[in-house]
């Protein structure tokens, strides 16, 4: 074991898998020499050399049509996009390529072995174009899977498992904790399994469901809440495609209530995916509307980051509406 | 003007040979008019008049003024962010200078100088980039994202690229509303490796639209040196590709840069059409102030691009053409600077925008839902005041 933050799990993570299997190549905008502007890719090129660790031209539909050809040719890239922000030029490529390689072909060829990593989400005076979480856009679309993190230790294990999963992966990173998290992580090589989500606390009144950087926000709603006598129940989601319904259902039905977080606008986000399931799973079992504390339905504000941010005291202020229904 | 529509079938040559056009290198000149001395290359030049040649240095003195002071702020942390044009002022200010008030500037992030030599006020770059009330973005954007309408100035957004072909429909736009106006693009040679500098230059070809394309070939894209974004002969040898009038031209060379943004401005205007200039530079500030060069280049070849620094370059060629007074640039420096300082601690103490403008903007009319979340957002944050203490909410009830 040893203590790493969240950008030095993912790096590990790399360098695990590249040590692992030749075939593994990570490649996008400034990943070379410099290791990536948040220096998630530091280093892999000195050890594995240019022709697996590269730098490529600034082009997202480039950079994921030219990963979804070498997947399909057999090798395993692990393909950057700098910022979530900037991953809609590739979005064609994702929605009407990646994503159906399989199924167009009956099966016969596919880009499973194809992740893309890219930094999301807010809290770092970002505006506009440095801050979103468009997780839901890609839930949208069947034939990829969407995993998050939300601490170190999930980090690489999720991202490994990503790497070897037979289908492609979109690893989505919460970039607000690259370096604020930080936790033990095994040296050696694990993985962990995608779709499974992992209850954080169990709890009798409510049940709280977060992914990425929002998990420790509704932790710290569920402290606070249990000072006012309340027990919450925490879930990381860590994957939303697929997702861990039976885990969720199960809390819920135990709690009778439940929360959703999430920092993307709150129209169409995918607390309303999470919603609809369990209403349909736990119609009986409720004994309040199901909360959803997320971010407005608004470009990403600059000055009025912290107003827009899904915070402790406005997860708490729900946490009460849905205990006192 | 009629346009020519080239027939290729009949224009291609028959070739009996396997004709290889090798590595798809082009020789393109490169205009230079001045050399690092200031000298004048070419005696048969219709050269820029005094008062055009002394408004560039002082914008162009301006601007380095301004990056220097903000990289220093920003060091400081009294502002986010900040993205200097050191080493550019003279591809930015010149084509700036070689235009009229009324072409519609469409930016990627790195030219300031546009705003500056348009008569931006200090004031105004402050408002933006302490994101106050009085920025007329309202404070929504990252320091360096300006836009002002009047100066006709589109809002900057960081997305590389997405300018190029908005340039050609705006431009499209000019011309069929009979404006004796064309757009200029700005952008740098990273951004064009996009999709939309393809895709815009295609179109702005196709669709004869008077529109400048101006890149910044600085060298670098972050840490991404200019062979490893593109093996072809720069941008320039793309144009020819599109069909798209094309001059390469030392940016470096505040007169060559003018004279070939007057020549293409002539040219989109008169033949309706799109001309690219790409412009030979080098960026010697870092990328930004989340950067740091040295990781990725040496210090040698910094160096060498600072022998070839276009304020000196400039200074020189004042000197020669005897436009050059010095005791009048050092005190238009000293205000300046003086003037930059009182600015941002004005702009540091205006109030931030009204939570209330957090709905506004995204539509033209808010619309019910939004509403919504407006009212209960600011009934949570008078709740709960304690945790929103920097929240400005001007009615209170
Ligand atoms: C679509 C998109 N992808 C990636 C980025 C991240 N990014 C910001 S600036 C930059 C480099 C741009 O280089 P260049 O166009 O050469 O302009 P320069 O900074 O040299 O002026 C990158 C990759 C972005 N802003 N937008």
């Amino acid at each position: 074991m040893a203590q790493m933050n969240l950008l030095q799990a993912i790096n590990h993570a790399l360098v695990t898998a590249m040590s692992a299997d030749d075939r593994v190549m990570v490649l996008g905008e400034d990943v070379g020499h410099f290791g990536g502007v948040f220096r998630a890719t530091s280093e892999l090129q000195a050890k594995f050399g240019q022709a697996r660790c590269f730098n490529t031209p600034i082009t997202e539909q480039g950079i994921i049509g030219f990963a979804t050809g070498l997947a399909a040719q057999g090798q395993v890239p692990v393909a950057e996009i700098q910022f979530a922000d900037y991953i809609f030029p590739a979005f064609d490529q994702i929605v009407n390529e990646t994503a159906k390689y399989r199924y167009r072909s009956g099966g016969q060829f596919n880009c499973g072995n194809l992740t893309i990593r890219t930094p999301y989400g807010g809290g770092i005076a970002g505006g506009h174009y440095h801050s979103q979480s468009p997780e839901a856009f890609f839930t949208h679309i069947p034939g990829i899977k969407v995993v998050i993190p939300s601490n170190p230790y999930y980090a690489k294990g999720l991202l490994l498992a990503a790497i070897r999963d037979p289908d492609p992966v979109l690893f989505m990173e919460p970039k607000r904790i690259y370096r604020a998290a930080v936790g033990e992580v095994p040296e050696d090589d694990y993985t962990l399994p995608i779709g499974r989500a992992h209850v954080v606390q169990e709890g009798a009144d409510i049940t709280l469901v977060a992914w990425g950087a929002q998990v420790a926000i509704i932790q710290k709603a569920a402290a606070m809440a249990k000072a006012e006598g309340i027990s919450c129940a925490v879930i990381d989601l860590c994957s939303l495609l697929p997702w861990d319904v039976n885990t969720v259902c199960a809390s819920v039905k135990r709690t009778g209530r439940l929360l959703i977080n999430h920092e993307a606008p709150v129209t169409s986000g995918f607390a309303s995916e999470i919603a609809a399931t369990v209403q349909g799973e736990c119609f009986l079992y409720l004994e309040a509307p199901i909360q959803r504390v997320c971010g407005l339905d608004t470009p990403f504000p600059l000055i009025h980051e912290k107003e827009y941010m899904p915070d402790e005291h406005k997860t708490l202020a729900a946490i009460k509406y849905a205990v006192h229904f | 003007m009629a346009i020519k529509e080239r027939n290729h079938l009949q224009d291609i040559q028959a070739t009996h040979d396997v004709h290889v056009i090798k590595n798809g290198l082009v020789d393109i000149p490169m205009l230079q008019l001045l050399d690092a001395q200031g000298n004048l290359l070419s005696q048969e030049l219709d050269l820029w008049d005094e008062q055009t040649a002394l408004r560039i240095f002082k914008s162009m003195h301006y601007i380095r003024i301004l990056d220097e002071r903000m990289v220093s702020a920003q060091r400081q942390g009294r502002i986010s962010f900040y993205l200097a044009c050191t080493g550019e002022e003279a591809s930015v200010i010149a084509s700036t200078a070689a235009l009229s008030n009324a072409d519609m500037v469409m930016t990627q992030y790195r030219e300031q100088g546009v705003l500056a030599y348009r008569g931006y006020r200090t004031e105004q770059f402050m408002n933006q980039l302490l994101s106050n009330a009085l920025d007329p973005n309202k404070g929504r954007q990252m320091p360096i994202h300006y836009g002002d309408k009047a100066l006709n100035f589109m809002t900057v957004s960081s997305p590389l690229g997405t300018q190029i072909p908005q340039a050609a429909g705006y431009a499209y736009g000019q011309k069929m509303a009979g404006e004796p106006a064309l757009t200029i693009c700005y952008f740098g040679e990273g951004a064009a490796s996009e999709g939309d500098f393809h895709a815009g230059l295609n179109m702005a070809a196709v669709l004869h639209c008077p529109v400048i394309f101006f890149c910044r070939n600085n060298g670098y894209a972050i840490s991404t040196p200019a062979h490893e974004q593109f093996a072809g002969d720069g941008i320039a040898s793309r144009g020819i590709g599109y069909g798209v009038n094309t001059i390469r031209v030392d940016g470096n060379d505040p007169l060559a840069v003018y004279l070939a943004t007057l020549k293409a401005r002539e040219i989109a205007l008169t033949d309706n059409c799109p001309v690219l200039i790409e412009a030979m530079t080098y960026r010697l500030a870092a990328h930004s102030t989340s950067d740091d060069p040295a990781s990725y280049r040496a210090k040698s070849e910094e160096q060498e691009w600072q022998l070839k620094d276009p304020i000196v370059r400039m200074q020189r060629h004042l000197q020669q053409q005897g436009w050059f007074d010095q005791t009048h640039i050092d005190e238009y420096c000293t205000t300046q600077r003086a003037e930059i300082l009182q600015a941002l601690k004005t702009a540091e103490i205006q109030p931030k925008t009204d939570i209330s403008e957090i709905v506004t903007d995204v539509y033209q009319d808010i619309p019910a839902h939004l509403a919504r979340q407006r009212d209960e957002l600011i009934a949570h944050i008078k709740r709960h005041p304690e945790h929103y203490p920097a929240t400005i909410m001007s009615n209170k009830d």
